[in-house]
């Protein structure tokens, strides 16, 4: 069956943006992990919404959340190039304090 | 010949993503990201969204991924942590623990699989209809979704603003 084989696709990514998410150091890369779960969140929406070919709600929900995905890769990346600017490291276990 | 492509292309995005997991490089990390994005693309097109798929890339590769490269050329530290001992938590950084983090994963991947395996979806009984999607997607925009996608505007604009206020030098605020 095509659409459960997408759906266990996407826990699998799920988990494992959630691992890199954990795992890593670098503010960019936990970027990148929170960028797999929205993109595992999108693909549960699309297996689901092809039953739906009238009003597609799945794929309307998932234009929203590339935009919002979009919106905070941005903000998040000028945060990240803020905090490389006042502490000259991105990684997150040595951004320690909030008032240097 | 569908199903031996969805197994092709799960296999292109999971890799992607387990090398994400894997390597120590940022820049690597993101062109496997790269590889992971196309996937999920890939598979947006099997399951019949193929606006969405052609959004994807434009938003995702075209877009995020461009940034991503450019914040990983901005942050780039010529002098390596691992090297660099002053700092507070240089152990911290340079010794990660893997075994917590992996069995929070792997169990939430186990329940997840339990459920996805053990569900009766009763829609999935149905068989899907393969056509076009982009006509519907602009009627939905123009009518029913006609609030949130104005609202989608005004976040991005909001975003764009408030993303040049705050990446710029201290010195010109």
């Amino acid at each position: 069956m095509e659409t459960s084989t997408i759906l266990i696709v996407a826990a699998l990514l799920f988990s494992i943006g959630l691992a890199v998410v954990v795992v890593k150091r670098h503010a960019i890369v936990v970027l990148m992990g929170v960028e797999l779960m929205l993109n595992a969140a999108n693909l549960n929406l699309v297996a689901f919404s092809q039953y739906d070919p009238d009003r597609l709600q799945g794929q309307m929900m998932t234009l929203f959340v590339l935009v919002v995905a979009a919106a905070e890769a941005a903000v998040a990346l000028a945060i990240v190039l803020q905090v490389y600017r006042h502490f000259r490291t991105v990684q997150l276990d040595e951004v320690n304090e909030l008032n240097n | 010949m569908i199903q031996a492509a969805i197994i092709l292309f799960s296999a292109l995005t999971i890799g992607g993503a387990l090398a994400v997991l894997l390597t120590r490089n940022v820049l690597y990390s993101a062109f496997f990201l790269l590889l992971t994005l196309l996937g999920v693309a890939a598979l947006f097109v099997l399951a019949s969204a193929d606006f969405l798929a052609v959004a994807q890339i434009m938003i995702y590769v075209g877009g995020v991924l461009v940034l991503i490269v450019f914040g990983v050329m901005l942050t780039h530290n010529s002098d390596p942590l691992s090297r660099n001992n002053q700092r507070s938590n240089a152990v911290l950084t340079n010794h990660r623990s893997w075994l917590w983090p992996l069995i929070m994963a792997g169990g939430m991947f186990t329940v997840l699989y339990q459920v996805l395996s053990r569900g009766l979806f009763v829609i999935i009984n149905r068989e899907p209809k393969y056509q076009t999607t982009v006509d519907t997607i602009g009627r939905q925009l123009m009518t029913e979704y006609l609030i949130p996608f104005e609202i989608a505007g005004i976040l991005l604009l909001v975003a764009l603003v408030g993303a040049a206020y705050l990446a710029m030098p201290k010195q010109e605020m």
